[in-house]
């Protein structure tokens, strides 16, 4: 019992070294808000992006046959996009998330001075790549009769995408874009590599200040881990309303 | 038939596989305004093909396809344009499962005709009253049984008020006691003067409403004629055994 109560004592003693004194409870604050943008930030970027490489790669191959046929222009347009988009894709998929980070930060961005726009550029176009083969997927598993009766009615090929199928597509890719917004907030703990103050590196930093491993990484894996619940449990939440139209 | 006829197809061919496999091949065909068009064959016959290729859903390999008074195979041509006057009815639906009946109906109408949303929609509920589908405007294709489906589908078509209307297979996906709620509406159509090419099994449909029965087998028209010297007196061997399999 003597020792519990003493080990209570000195747990409490270590949290307020880590997270009181010198108010370091703000390295970790201001570490989650800059994580939180960097995530939110590039996942925009991604999804932008990605949705764009998905609707080049998914057109050329769904029309390759019916293009080929009627020639001309956007044929050869779509056919360098598409190249364009499938060597974008594999480079980047190639390539480990930190070392393009760092390949941004010192070599093409090195002018910027805004680190965490770096770390969002960064992350986003990293992102992309993946965006782009997860809403690929979910493109293609759209029955062809979407298509053909969104062009019967008059639409374009593009209005038919955007009208159409993009919307059916957002609603059955929704799961697997969580999980890429679950992997992209955690990769994004590699933004110290560069010096950025990330909710990863506060607690590193606090852990560097006070020679306490425990309390701040604890601290930092539960902060990381509720976020993550929270944005399931809002995920899930959209996914229902929208499959409650369907039923 | 006229020189200006509504639609006119000339030598109208679909290979695929660099003409190993032969869809259609060599179709010749007049269509006037106001005629019931119904065409029959085997399966494989290449039917479907046809009534595809006159909304360019095929691309052709050859021919022209001239549609009130435009070449709708030039590849200048804006497809999209003329695919507004030309309604499409499909085997399996292609309902827009995200949308609810009233929306699948006034999308199109509201996005490519610029119509007020207002306007749209009293068009929609007309339509839908005279199919007798008015109380399911807000219900989800998937709260509705097949027959009702291929009611919507059709109006949906109505909507963009097409000059023709193309049918394939509409009533091949229902439960038997389904097809005649959507034969009824067909035929309210073809006594309206409506244009239509229908591909269908139904005999007795193409019997006692259709103007001309095209019979097709191995990508041409075998025989082309009235009702009565289809049914009554067929010319050829084909359609003769045709008809001894399906009657």
């Amino acid at each position: 019992m003597k020792s519990l109560e003493l080990w209570f004592l000195e747990m409490k003693d270590v949290f307020i070294l880590c997270f009181v004194d010198d108010n370091r409870w703000e390295w970790l604050l201001e570490g989650f808000i800059n994580s939180i943008i960097i995530t939110v930030l590039a996942i925009v970027i991604g999804l932008f992006f990605g949705i764009v490489l998905a609707a080049i790669r998914s057109s050329y191959d769904k029309n390759e046959e019916s293009l080929k046929l009627r020639g001309g222009v956007g044929f050869v347009l779509l056919k360098a996009l598409n190249g364009i988009a499938k060597v974008y894709i594999t480079v980047i998929r190639g390539i480990p998330v930190v070392v393009q980070l760092m390949l941004w930060y010192f070599v093409i961005l090195v002018s910027q001075d805004n680190d965490i726009l770096v770390a969002i550029v960064a992350f986003g176009f990293n992102s992309a790549a993946y965006v782009a083969e997860i809403f690929r997927g979910g493109i293609m598993s759209i029955d062809n009769g979407q298509f053909e009766a969104g062009r019967s009615l008059g639409f374009n090929y593009v209005q038919t995408m955007i009208y159409i199928v993009l919307p059916q597509t957002i609603k059955a890719t929704l799961p697997t874009l969580l999980n890429e917004i679950i992997a992209l907030l955690k990769e994004t703990s590699v933004a110290g590599y560069v010096g950025i103050m990330d909710l990863t590196k506060a607690g590193d930093l606090i852990r560097g200040r006070t020679f306490e491993a425990f309390m701040p990484l604890i601290a930092v894996a539960i902060i990381y881990l509720v976020t993550v619940i929270v944005l399931t449990k809002v995920f899930s939440i959209i996914e229902r309303r929208l499959r409650k139209n369907e039923r | 038939m006229s020189a200006n006829a509504f639609i006119k197809v000339t030598d109208l061919k679909k290979h695929y596989n660099g003409g190993e496999v032969k869809a259609l091949d060599g179709v010749n065909c007049e269509i006037n305004k106001g005629e019931v068009v119904v065409i029959i064959g085997p399966s494989g016959s290449g039917k479907s093909t046809f009534l595809r290729s006159l909304n360019l859903l095929e691309i052709p390999t050859n021919g022209e396809i001239i549609f009130n008074g435009t070449d709708i195979t030039a590849p200048k041509t804006n497809i999209n344009k003329h695919r507004q006057k030309m309604g499409m009815v499909f085997q399996h639906f292609n309902l827009f499962p995200n949308m609810t009946v009233l929306k699948n109906m006034t999308s199109a109408p509201v996005t490519i005709l610029k119509k007020s949303k207002e306007e749209a929609e009293k068009k929609a509920l007309e339509l839908l009253e005279r199919v007798g589908l008015k109380d399911r405007a807000d219900a989800y294709p998937s709260q509705l049984s097949g027959g009702q489906k291929q009611r919507v589908a059709i109006v949906r078509a109505l909507c963009m008020e097409p000059d023709v209307m193309l049918f394939d297979e509409p009533t091949s996906a229902l439960d038997p006691e389904m097809v005649g709620e959507v034969l009824d509406v067909m035929k309210e159509l073809a006594a309206e003067g409506m244009t239509m090419v229908v591909v269908t099994h139904e005999m007795g449909f193409a019997r006692e409403v259709a103007t001309r029965v095209i019979f097709m087998d191995e990508g041409i028209i075998q025989e082309d004629g009235t009702p009565e010297e289809i049914f009554d007196n067929p010319k050829c061997e084909r359609l003769k055994s045709f008809l001894g399999k399906i009657l």
